[in-house]
């Protein structure tokens, strides 16, 4: 109601002739009413009849322009409010053509509202952009280019890119900084449609305003972050750039409270993290200014917090120095230290990245970090998850993994509770002490989770219960399956459980609920059915359970038992056998006629324990080759495979004429020509082929060659990771996340880990005393000693100082050992993926950097101009320096280019081998039979059926999720 | 890069709407729905970043500013820096204060085009362009007075219909 009265006031102010004076008395009357409806409805009318009346008259003929700004307006603003006002793009796309810059500028803000990049209309609007950033007035050309950045798509680039280029030597900053950042945006549109133009980045990295020199590096931060190595050489200009900001030597104007241009300060830090990561000589360069800034940055306000916080992300990422990472640990906890939440925030951010190169800068801030996990701020509370999911070990598994499900418990965001749920199940699955509590948590993931949780998680849990640990003990894998089983049964009293966990439960019931006689054969079967009764509704459950139901049958027969039919499970038989899904009524009549067969015919039907049994599933279908012998020799036609149907030639020429046909047809988006007083018949027609052919200057093959590489690195991916999910490690101590660091790797060996296990436990006795100590005292409440108590269980260390000292370095070896595994699963990764990078980058990248123009670059100091407008500087003998390192540096790089394209690809595809990386053209890929292309229909039956002899229910879908089970 | 920039006000109605990634008019609407939801159930003193996966992708997140009736919201990617985005909202609201003489929503509602205009000279196709209050005014004035100026040398109603038929 408040509102309201402000608005009726306002609007008397208004009507005077106040504050709005652009605005018709009717676009007030409009927000007036919207601001007075009381629901929703009232609103939508409004603002339906207010539409109607612009549409009315906007198609009036004669409508005057300023009345027209007006309407276009109103449209903008009904449109904000959700309702669709597209019968008046058109109206806005004519305004663009306007002479007058108002209504210029009126009609490019409505057409970047309205229009998506590959909207009808944009055709008509590429020539009025064109015509515009070539005009006089600065301010056109502004809107113009602005106008280019939201709407210019892949296809009109080449119409307007050679003007933005042109106006990058524009006399107006203004301008020059926008058209550096519209080819940034054209190059995050169509990497390749610029990637002749990269060299203008480098270039205006040495523009006499610091603004635009500003602007450029947006772009070279996304040219870096694709391809590190390339820029190697630019290390030192944009260290001395650093430097001259942070030494305030910009003009005073590009401060922002009391910081030297802060925001350029943080993207030149982004970019030196990036440069300097795993690089110990260019990190060299950087470690000096990365001190200054430390040393100068001011902690009291936003801005300065925010550079610092940017100073220590870079720390982190670049090769690790002593000074440095103490100056970043003592920044991070004056940020922990805060009162203010979001350096609070901050500060746990950046001690997730310390802790990647030194473990032991938590526990310094144990307490804080548990402030920070209590805290009502939920962004705070999952950046702390965040952090603890980082540094998550054997010792302190259980205390994470339970606050996680504490925490998944008491929220409602599904999005956010799923990705909780799979992060526990991942630590649960790395780090489980013992198969009791594995069993425990993941039956409270499920439970609370349910089906949020991936499905292939179920059948991990699945296979691990059926498979054991990895070791060899039988015994406890047999406990373990009871473990499971008498828990399951308990939890089936609940009232609603999720599906896939009833999947689970289910599965491992049949196999082994009867497996200890603990249990009798038609309790479990009684179980089972109650199961399919209380939940009806779903086909996926009931298969499971009946399957569950024959199984248990069968060990019964088999073991010589009479089983006999309880009248519940008759009654289900009886439902299934009449169900509308086949699949059920199948398995409710192979049950039926698996109670009358001899025992010893059920027992190779279904043997006990058959589930780890590896199934050899023939791909090449090699048993069928008699038969297809035999079909040819009788005189059947051979069987060719697909690809070769239809020959290689008319392919090839179907291509050559389709890429044809497709550079003939593109836009032209250049004026014609002018008749010429004698025009020479064959001359002009040259000139526009060639033409048209620049206008499309996307090479198709570097679209093939990435798309392929593409499609290659996923598999090595996909392997990895499921390598990484399926395993669970029970040594524990090994830390999945983060790079190899760079701390001196001892060689420890897996028995000096489990001494230092015992030594974990000891440490929490001692705390426990410790805290008995501190109540005794009477200085802390009860509730900090809990604090304690939990941060001992976390950390792993005590908060108290004298006992520090020994923990820690009793710990020291710990995190060794955990540093020392890593590097060899990280090596065995990482060439891959270093020489996949390699190979992706396109080629003409590689061919820039070796370009007159790149190398020479460097020997123009960014700020040499700059320097001359600002004053004298003591400059020259490092601008040498820098000038004959670079230059040194460049050949190397070339070399280094040059060695690896051609290593790198043909290791790609020796190395993965597979039908992808062989080139069509090849002779060799005509030897390759069509079997092995991937999953195949007949494979993925395949597996379907040996799937369901084993007696699991394909979810429906996607059969190929068995894979994982199968082995 | 900065995805979008929203402002509405504390009841959910958005009073500007900026989408540097092409959105269609109902999507816009329902993620501005969905950052109010989000907004308005969190508490006063806690910290200004939230979280955005949910609703704009992985690794998104947005910084909100809540002043007087107002939220003014900007949503970016990992690439950008959530103090410095909070500075950012910082030159927005004060470049408005200067502009408007004690900014206030209804400032903001009737002038919606000159906030874009605003918005145009702080922002540029996602990235920071310039952080200064003072410059991004000036230019700013510089605009409407040259709006202002050829507007009144060509005030003569003509139509465009014509013109564009032609």
């Amino acid at each position: 109601m408040e509102q309201l009265k402000t608005i009726g006031r306002e609007l008397a102010m208004g009507s005077q002739g106040g504050g709005w004076t652009g605005q018709s008395k009717e676009f007030l009357d409009l927000v007036k009413s919207i601001g007075e409806a009381r629901s929703k409805a009232e609103e939508d009318r409004i603002i339906l009849r207010e539409i109607e009346s612009l549409r009315r008259r906007i198609a009036e003929p004669d409508v005057p322009r300023r009345r027209m700004k007006e309407y276009i307006i109103r449209l903008v603003y009904a449109e904000m409010l959700g309702h669709d006002a597209s019968f008046g793009y058109i109206h806005a796309v004519k305004m663009t053509h306007d002479d007058s810059l108002s209504l210029k500028r009126t009609g490019y803000l409505a057409v970047t509202l309205f229009l998506s990049d590959d909207h009808d209309l944009i055709i008509l609007i590429v020539n009025t952009i064109q015509k515009d950033l070539r005009s006089d007035n600065y301010l056109i050309v502004c809107a113009a280019l602005t106008a280019a950045c939201k709407l210019i798509n892949e296809e009109t680039i080449p119409a307007v890119l050679p003007q933005v280029v042109d106006l990058l030597a524009h006399p107006k900053e203004a301008v020059r900084k926008k058209a550096v950042m519209a080819l940034h945006r054209f190059y995050q549109r169509s990497p390749a449609s610029v990637s002749h133009l990269i060299s203008n980045f480098r270039k205006r990295l040495c523009d006499n305003d610091p603004g635009v020199m500003g602007a450029t590096l947006c772009p070279l931060f996304d040219l870096i972050t694709a391809d590190v190595n390339s820029y190697k050489d630019l290390v030192i200009s944009f260290v001395s750039i650093l430097k001259q900001v942070a030494e305030r030597r910009l003009p005073k104007a590009y401060d922002y409270h009391q910081m030297a241009a802060p925001f350029i300060q943080i993207k030149l830090l982004k970019i030196l993290a990036l440069l300097g990561s795993g690089d110990k000589q260019a990190s060299g360069h950087i470690y000096h200014v990365l001190g200054d800034i430390f040393r100068k940055c001011e902690s009291s306000s936003n801005i300065g917090n925010a550079v610092l916080y940017e100073c220590i992300c870079c720390v982190s990422s670049i090769y690790p120095n002593a000074k440095l990472l103490d100056a970043a640990a003592e920044s991070t906890s004056k940020f922990l230290k805060s009162e203010s939440h979001n350096l609070k925030y901050m500060g746990i951010d950046a001690l997730g990245r310390l802790i990647k190169i030194n473990p032991d800068v938590a526990e310094e801030h144990q307490l804080a970090v548990i402030d920070c996990l209590e805290d009502p701020d939920d962004t705070l509370k999952r950046k702390t998850f965040e952090l603890l999911y980082k540094m998550t070990k054997s010792t302190n598994v259980e205390v994470i993994v339970d606050r996680m499900i504490d925490y998944m418990i008491s929220i409602n965001d599904n999005h956010y509770k799923t990705e909780i749920a799979s992060r526990c199940v991942e630590l649960a699955e790395q780090f489980a002490p013992s198969n009791q509590w594995f069993i425990q948590t993941m039956n409270k993931v499920f439970e609370h989770a349910g089906d949020l949780v991936n499905v292939r998680v179920a059948h991990n849990l699945m296979r691990l219960i059926a498979e054991g640990f990895g070791e060899d003990d039988e015994g406890a894998d047999s406990q373990l399956r009871s473990s499971a089983v008498n828990s399951y049964l308990r939890i089936l009293g609940e009232p609603k459980l999720p599906s896939l966990f009833l999947q689970v439960i289910c599965w491992v019931l049949g196999e082994y609920g009867t497996a200890d006689g603990k249990y009798s054969a038609s309790y479990i079967i009684g179980k089972l059915c109650d199961v399919t009764e209380a939940h009806l509704c779903n086909d996926t459950v009931k298969a499971y359970a009946i399957s569950a139901i024959m199984k248990i049958c069968a060990f019964e027969i088999a073991a010589g038992r009479k089983v006999e039919m309880l009248p519940e499970c008759q009654s289900l038989i009886d439902e299934l056998s009449a169900s509308h899904s086949t699949d059920l009524q199948q398995r409710a009549y192979e049950l039926q006629a698996l109670l009358c067969i001899h025992s010893q015919a059920v027992e190779s039907v279904i043997p006990l324990d058959a589930s780890c049994e590896d199934i050899e599933v023939d791909r090449n279908l090699s048993f069928l080759d008699s038969f297809v012998q035999q079909s040819i020799e009788k005189g059947a036609r051979p069987y060719i495979p697909e690809s070769e149907r239809s020959g290689m030639f008319s392919v090839s020429n179907y291509t050559s004429q389709h890429q044809h046909e497709t550079s003939s047809h593109t836009l032209r988006f250049e004026a014609y020509e002018l008749p010429k007083p004698s025009p020479t018949p064959a001359a002009p027609q040259i000139s526009v082929s060639t033409r048209t052919t620049d206008l499309v200057p996307v090479p198709e093959t570097t679209y093939y060659t990435e798309n392929n590489q593409a499609s290659k690195l996923q598999p090595v991916l996909d392997a990895s990771s499921a390598d990484h999910g399926i395993k669970l490690h029970l040594v524990g101590v090994q830390k999945k996340w983060g790079r190899p660091t760079y701390s001196a790797s001892s060689s420890t060996t897996s028995s000096s880990e489990k001494k230092t296990n015992g030594v974990t436990h000891l440490d929490g006795v001692s705390l426990q005393s410790q805290g008995t100590l501190y109540d005794s005292k009477g200085q802390q409440s009860e509730v900090s000693a809990e604090k304690q108590k939990l941060a001992a269980s976390l950390f792993g260390a005590s908060a108290g100082k004298t006992e520090k000292k020994p923990t820690s370095t009793q710990r020291a070896p710990k995190a060794n050992t955990a540093t020392a595994e890593r590097p060899g699963v990280a090596r065995a990764v990482s060439p891959e993926i270093s020489k996949q990078k390699a190979a992706s980058s396109p080629p003409p990248d590689l061919l820039d950097l070796g370009e007159p123009i790149s190398t020479t670059t460097p020997t123009i100091d960014p700020f040499e101009q700059l320097e001359g407008l600002i004053g004298p500087t003591p400059g020259p003998s490092t601008l040498d320096n820098s000038v004959t390192t670079s230059e040194q540096k460049a050949p190397d790089l070339m070399a280094l280019y040059t060695d690896t394209p051609p290593s790198s690809s043909s290791s790609i595809s020796s190395g993965l081998g597979d039908l992808h990386s062989a080139d069509k053209n090849s002779p060799m890929a005509k030897n390759v039979p069509s079997i092995k292309k991937g999953p195949n229909p007949q494979d993925s039956l395949q597996k379907d059926a040996t799937a369901r002899h084993v007696g699991v229910t394909p979810t429906g879908n996607n059969p190929n999720l068995f894979r994982d089970l199968l082995g | 890069m900065i995805r979008a920039v929203i402002v509405m006000n504390t009841q959910g109605k958005p009073r500007l709407l900026k989408f540097y990634e092409f959105q269609p008019p109902e999507k816009q609407q329902e993620l501005t729905r969905s950052v109010f939801a989000v907004l308005s159930g969190r508490p006063d003193n806690v910290s200004n970043f939230v979280e955005a996966d949910a609703i704009f992708g992985p690794g998104t997140r947005l910084v909100y500013k809540h002043l007087a009736t107002l939220y003014f919201v900007f949503v970016f990617d990992s690439c950008e820096n959530e103090l410095a985005m909070l500075d950012l909202i910082q030159v927005l609201v004060e470049t408005l204060d200067r502009c408007f003489k004690n900014v206030c929503e209804l400032d903001i509602v009737f002038n919606f085009n000159k906030m874009h205009t605003i918005l145009d000279e702080i922002i540029f196709g996602g990235q920071v362009l310039e952080t200064s209050s003072e410059r991004v005014l000036k230019a700013v004035e510089e605009i409407s007075r040259l709006e202002k100026s050829s507007s009144s040398v060509s005030f003569v109603p003509k139509s465009v219909s014509g013109r564009f038929g032609r």
